[in-house]
């Protein structure tokens, strides 16, 4: 139990440095897009939604799972596309 | 029944998906390959979510299949219709849908132990309730951030007698029943309940007082929850693509969060519970202002005289605000700028790290109408070059123009940096009225012996503006 959460939390710790170091790269004009398009990573919860969705469960925890797919989902398709129709436009701009 | 494939493929196959992550957010750094960068996360996404489907522990795909039909179809939609301006709502309530999904999930672990009847370990209680709590308050905030940018709630920050230490002591519940529920033990889904219950309230309590025109720090924290929410899902699950990608977001969000809070000189504190632009109870807002002298006046001007001005300058900056978006007027301004470059006009377009309702959110509206991402300029970039420069012409922005952020400390905005449009030999402010900006504020600029204002609707100004500056 120690042991999983030691790694766990090593990966943690690690994530916060590389997200912070990937991110102060990212330029200002492009904020809004990194917003949406991480946004849309963050949609990865839907890993863990499927996770308890596949689980042979009585019809009230089906019904909850069923709500987190689609949210999941939503979040995931939604954030993609909204973030690739904002950034055909900057790839437009250049010329 | 799918093919099980052994466990640590699996876990390669989420291994990957995290580095795709991370090279999608770093060839964001550039216009040139962000669009490649997004399109390598969504490859990584595509991967985790079928390693998933192959995970042994799934046996039945019913609700799956029909919870990403409904959810995929719900999310092109919206993903396809919504308008650029519209863009600061959009990612709310994709981010709240994030953040609910991250809820129910750690709920759901929670009620797998009940009934079970098993004793839930102090680390696991710890990590479900944390991400259930956040969860909540990212999904119910999310969902009154979109309702606040979309109109169906008061823009304004909503306040009550009381309302802090409301909300504090329903904090200090929550936070007291999810102690209680990690030190006995025992699973107890009523308990849950409502814990889960009073933190989707508290979401809601959170964001109602805080004002429309710091949206773009709200959504920037909110993100960050809903990062935070999915990696507490992951320490649960023992999940490590989900601690990955949510700590990553969570670092974005954070980061976004500050820089925001920075751009207006404003402590994170501040904008959180200074119900920043409520609604002062007592006497109009901005009357009888000791700042504004008697007897000041504004300078009207005619839409000839601007478009004289404008087509025999050397350089012009223009400084787009909410306001423009508004108006639509960002094709508009577009065409002007256009006209002015073939008369060899120079142009630049100074953008406020807050112009709009989000972080960045003009350069994508500027980027909507074509107007190449070369002639955008930052706050530190643009600054010094107001001195050499003929016109600074004011579309729609208030606030981030006004002086008085440099010189009278006691204005709720000193110290936020402004661009110095009265540097500019010439300040033309298009605007629809007197109306004060976000802040509620009087802005002295207005009354710089250089300024000069064009009341009207901003499309509309811009299109004769054009017109008049095509028969120069």
């Amino acid at each position: 139990m120690i042991e999983q959460l030691l790694t766990d939390l090593t990966i943690f710790i690690l994530a916060i440095f590389v997200g912070y170091e990937t991110i102060s790269k990212v330029p200002v004009i492009l904020h809004t897009p990194l917003m949406s398009g991480t946004n849309a990573i963050h949609g990865i919860v839907l890993v863990g939604a499927m996770l308890v969705a596949g689980m042979p469960e009585g019809p009230f925890v089906t019904a909850l799972a069923f709500v987190a797919v689609v949210l999941g989902t939503i979040n995931v398709v939604g954030g993609f596309l909204v973030t690739d129709r904002m950034l055909r436009m900057f790839a437009g701009g250049r010329r | 029944m799918l093919p099980h494939p052994p466990a640590s493929a699996i876990r390669v196959a989420y291994l990957i998906a995290s580095v795709l992550f991370i090279l999608g957010i770093k060839m964001l750094s550039s216009p040139r390959s962000a669009r490649r960068g997004n399109t390598l996360a969504a490859a990584g996404m595509l991967l985790a979510l079928i390693a998933t489907l192959l995970d042994r522990e799934i046996v039945s795909y019913g609700t799956i299949l029909a919870g990403v039909v409904v959810g995929g179809v719900i999310g092109t939609i919206a993903a396809r219709r919504v308008a650029m301006t519209a863009m600061p709502q959009m990612v709310a309530l994709f981010n709240g849908s994030g953040g609910g999904a991250a809820a129910i999930v750690s709920s759901l672990e929670y009620l797998r132990f009940a009934r079970a009847d098993l004793p839930v370990p102090p680390v696991m209680s710890v990590t479900i309730l944390v991400g259930a709590l956040i969860g909540a308050i990212s999904f119910t905030g999310s969902i009154v951030a979109f309702g606040k940018l979309q109109g169906l709630v008061t823009e304004r920050a909503v306040t009550y007698p009381l309302q802090k230490p409301l909300n504090l002591a329903l904090f200090v519940a929550i936070v007291g029943i999810g102690a209680w529920l990690v030190w006995t033990g025992q699973p107890n889904p009523t308990v849950y309940a409502w814990f889960a219950g009073l933190s989707l309230l508290f979401g809601v309590l959170f964001v109602i007082p805080i004002g429309g025109g710091d949206m773009p720090v709200v959504i920037s924290l909110l993100n960050s929850f809903t990062g935070l929410a999915t990696a507490a899902t992951g320490f649960s699950l023992h999940n490590h693509v989900l601690i990955i990608s949510g700590t990553l977001v969570g670092a974005s969000g954070t980061l976004l969060t500050y820089l925001m809070c920075k751009a207006m000189n404003r402590p994170i504190t501040n904008v959180l519970f200074g119900a920043f632009g409520a609604v002062k109870a007592g006497g109009p807002k901005g009357a009888a202002r000791p700042d504004v002298a008697e007897g000041k006046q504004v300078r009207d001007v005619s839409v000839e005289d601007v478009a004289t001005m404008l087509a025999y300058a050397r350089r012009v900056i223009i400084i787009p605000g909410y306001g423009l978006a508004v108006a639509q007027a960002q094709h508009g301004v577009r065409e002007l700028a256009e006209l002015l470059k073939s008369r060899g006009v120079e142009v630049k377009y100074a953008i406020h790290p807050v112009a709009g309702r989000m972080p960045g959110h003009m350069n994508v509206l500027l980027a909507e109408a074509n107007v190449p991402y070369e002639e955008l300029y930052d706050l530190d970039a643009i600054n010094p070059e107001f001195d050499e420069t003929d016109v600074a012409l004011v579309i729609g922005a208030n606030d981030v123009v006004n002086p008085a952020a440099r010189s009278d400390p006691g204005s709720p905005i000193y110290g936020m940096p402004i661009l110095d449009a009265d540097k500019a030999q010439h300040i033309v402010i298009m605007k629809r009225s007197m109306k004060p900006g976000f802040a509620g504020i009087e802005n002295e600029l207005f009354y710089d012996p250089k300024a000069m204002m064009l009341f009207g609707d901003a499309k509309d100004s811009i299109s004769k503006l054009t017109a008049a500056v095509k028969s120069v």
